[in-house]
């Protein structure tokens, strides 16, 4: 259950070997006539290629350890909440998840739809990967939020640090996510840290951007109002600004939700338990059912998750106006 | 005028040039260049130049000016929300630029508070929290807060909308939070930028009557900025007026109104309801010694005075000052002049001599 089953999971040795026959052989060639461009030799791609490997993995072999023992609060974080999910009586966790969704949303018939969706999902036999998934979503958006509020609050305060950070997000948001998924894999191996790495990385930009954003929109009177009575930095900034950016920053944290969920079904490839593990199989075995309900589990707490973070992002602001 | 008083606030030789690097173009600025070619050979724009006032204690400055003219840059000088290019700014004798951010802190805590034109009040705070928040930012303990901030609550006629979000509030409510935050924490001076500008006519009206009776009561200095002359002409102990970043004009609503220093505050006074803005003190003659006539004080209104002198005999009025010792006389004559502008007289004068000419 751990991999997949092929090859051994850490640290590929044939990663360096890539590209054998350098992939598109016909690129550089003449075999079709608009494609005479002046590319690089295969033997020099090649070295470059090979160059940055090698150096990515003399990097990986010396600090790799010590870089992933360096995560083990995380994942020890995870372990226990998985722990906490799948241990404790179903009932007492889907009335939890239920009350939770009441005091954030003030809605009953919202709660009672999350109720039903979890009964659904634990009579079709997916009570313990919902656990797990659920798990990896909490604790990876526990960990965007930790990382990407102050981020965004650093963005906001200097037009440097914007012009540094916005080029960032957007390769980390338009980086097909399997080529990323190569480095964290090389330096972590498969599992659950690599897993959650992937996540993050890919989960975090929505909830950086829409904090950045949230506060630069504040009202510039009102601060000026916070300065005139004499209030330090970081009372304007606890006080006001973040208080005013809290709508924002509530939709990027619900953004970075859905985007953590569409990752579970990649995040299984690299050996991560939950809801994408039968998603896979599935689709390597071509079990339509199995796919679909599972899939549709991952819908079922995608819709919970948005429902809950949006009416309670609406219900502040509403609070505000009107 | 009243050079150095320990107390009050001093502007003195202040300038403020906005731009990328102000300190460059300073000696061009000195020299007297042109707003107009600072801003379009050099890049910057001139937003005060050379601003000489001194804001008596327990007074209210009216600072007035056309939009651009720069009040509302001139009044966040004092509590320095905007830093001058040049020149000097004292509080109570102190220097404010000499000011460490600490020390501005405090400052602004105990000494100095705002009000705002567009409120700027924090839309995620009740009203409560809205006027205590100058209060907490003093660390006082949360029982003090609230008791002073009801207490200012009900002197704003604010009573039962404690616990609502400055959005429930029509615009003269939330200016009264405005104020009640203000007030509150018991600064001596108080900046008012606009504050009533973005109100309804009749709501404004209410305000500034409120703000002169809780004047009368408190005795605070105010520097209030707008660009309406009657408001000013109502509030003001005295009246600067801006344009284009300099004082045109700085006197009391008489010098203002009876001795425009231009043409361009000769306009803004054309408007202006000349009987019920000048005072009799301000127009009277010298004393006739023979004169009983029925007595009028100094400082009441020409409108006022003129039924006292059409009922006298001879149209004329005994003027007495503020210990009722008679001062001075106004004719019947005098009052009504008062009413036309030097400028309407000239014209109407002017008018005539040419009938004259074109008859003979």
């Amino acid at each position: 259950m751990e991999s997949p089953g092929r090859g051994p999971p850490p640290r590929r040795p044939g990663g360096g070997g890539q590209c054998e026959g350098g992939q598109k052989p016909g690129a550089g060639g003449g075999e079709y006539r608009g494609l005479n461009f002046p590319t690089l030799d295969i033997a020099t791609l090649r070295a470059v290629h090979k160059s940055i490997d090698a150096a990515y993995k003399t990097f990986s072999r010396n600090y790799g350890d010590a870089i992933e023992s360096a995560f083990d609060p995380l994942l020890w974080l995870l372990i226990k909440f998985e722990w906490i999910l799948l241990n404790a009586p179903w009932w007492v966790i889907v009335l939890a998840i239920a009350g939770i969704c009441y005091a954030a949303s003030r809605r009953v018939r919202l709660s009672l739809g999350v109720i039903i969706a979890f009964l659904i999902i634990g009579v079709l036999g997916m009570w313990e990967d919902t656990m797990r998934t659920l798990a990896i979503i909490f604790v990876a958006t526990l960990i965007a939020i930790a990382i990407g509020i102050p981020l965004g609050i650093a963005m906001s305060r200097s037009n440097r640090m914007q012009a540094f950070m916005t080029p960032i997000l957007d390769v980390m948001q338009t980086m097909p996510i399997f080529v990323y998924l190569i480095p964290v894999v090389m330096l972590f191996g498969l599992g659950k840290i690599p897993g959650l790495i992937a996540v993050v990385i890919y989960a975090v930009p929505p909830v950086i951007r829409l904090t950045n954003l949230g506060i630069r929109l504040v009202d510039q009177e009102v601060l000026e109002a916070a300065d005139a009575f004499g209030a330090g930095t970081w009372r304007r900034l606890f006080g006001v600004q973040l208080p005013l950016a809290l709508p924002n920053i509530m939709a990027g944290v619900n953004q970075t939700i859905m985007m953590a969920l569409s990752m579970v079904v990649i995040a299984s490839m690299i050996g991560v338990k939950g809801l994408g593990m039968p998603v896979l199989q599935a689709v390597t075995n071509q079990y339509f059912a199995l796919g679909l309900f599972n899939g549709a589990a991952v819908v079922g707490l995608a819709i919970v998750f948005d429902r809950v973070t949006q009416s309670y992002g609406r219900r502040i602001q509403e609070q505000r106006q009107s | 005028m009243t050079a150095q008083t320990h107390e009050g606030i001093h502007v003195g030789r202040l300038y403020k040039v906005f731009g990328t690097d102000p300190a460059s173009v300073m000696p061009l600025v000195h020299e007297g260049i042109g707003k107009q070619e600072l801003l379009e050979d050099h890049g910057h724009v001139l937003g005060l130049r050379d601003i000489n006032l001194d804001v008596s204690p327990r007074s209210i400055q009216v600072v007035m000016g056309l939009s651009g003219s720069g009040k509302s840059t001139l009044v966040r000088h004092i509590n320095r929300l905007i830093d001058p290019t040049e020149g000097e700014v004292r509080v109570d004798g102190e220097d404010m630029l000499a000011l460490d951010a600490a020390a501005l802190k405090q400052l602004r805590r105990y000494k100095i508070s705002m009000v705002f034109q567009r409120f700027a009040l924090f839309p995620h705070r009740t009203v409560m929290d809205n006027i205590s928040y100058g209060l907490a930012l003093q660390r006082l303990a949360k029982p003090e807060r609230l008791e002073r901030a009801a207490r200012w609550i009900e002197r704003v006629g604010l009573q039962g909308y404690e616990n609502s979000y400055p959005h429930h509030l029509s615009g003269g409510m939330q200016q009264r939070v405005g104020l009640a935050r203000a007030l509150a924490t018991d600064a001596d001076i108080l900046l008012m930028d606009e504050a009533f500008s973005a109100l309804d006519p009749l709501i404004r009206s209410d305000m500034r009557a409120l703000l002169l009776d809780l004047q009368h009561e408190l005795h605070k200095t105010i520097v209030f900025v707008t660009h309406d002359l009657e408001e000013a002409i109502e509030i003001g102990d005295r009246i600067a007026i801006l344009r284009d970043g300099e004082v045109v004009q700085n006197g009391d609503s008489q010098d203002i109104v009876l001795r425009p220093a231009d043409s361009y505050i000769a306009d803004f006074t054309k408007s202006i309801n000349r009987g019920r803005v000048i005072r009799v003190g301000s127009i009277m003659e010298p004393l006739k010694p023979d004169l009983s006539g029925p007595d009028c004080p100094h400082d009441i209104s020409v409108e006022e005075a003129l039924p006292l002198a059409v009922a006298s005999p001879g149209g004329e009025a005994r003027v007495l000052n503020g210990e009722g010792e008679p001062v001075g006389t106004v004719s019947l004559g005098t009052l009504v002049r008062a009413l036309g502008s030097e400028r309407e007289h000239d014209r109407a004068a002017a008018g005539i001599a040419g009938q004259a000419a074109e008859a003979g």
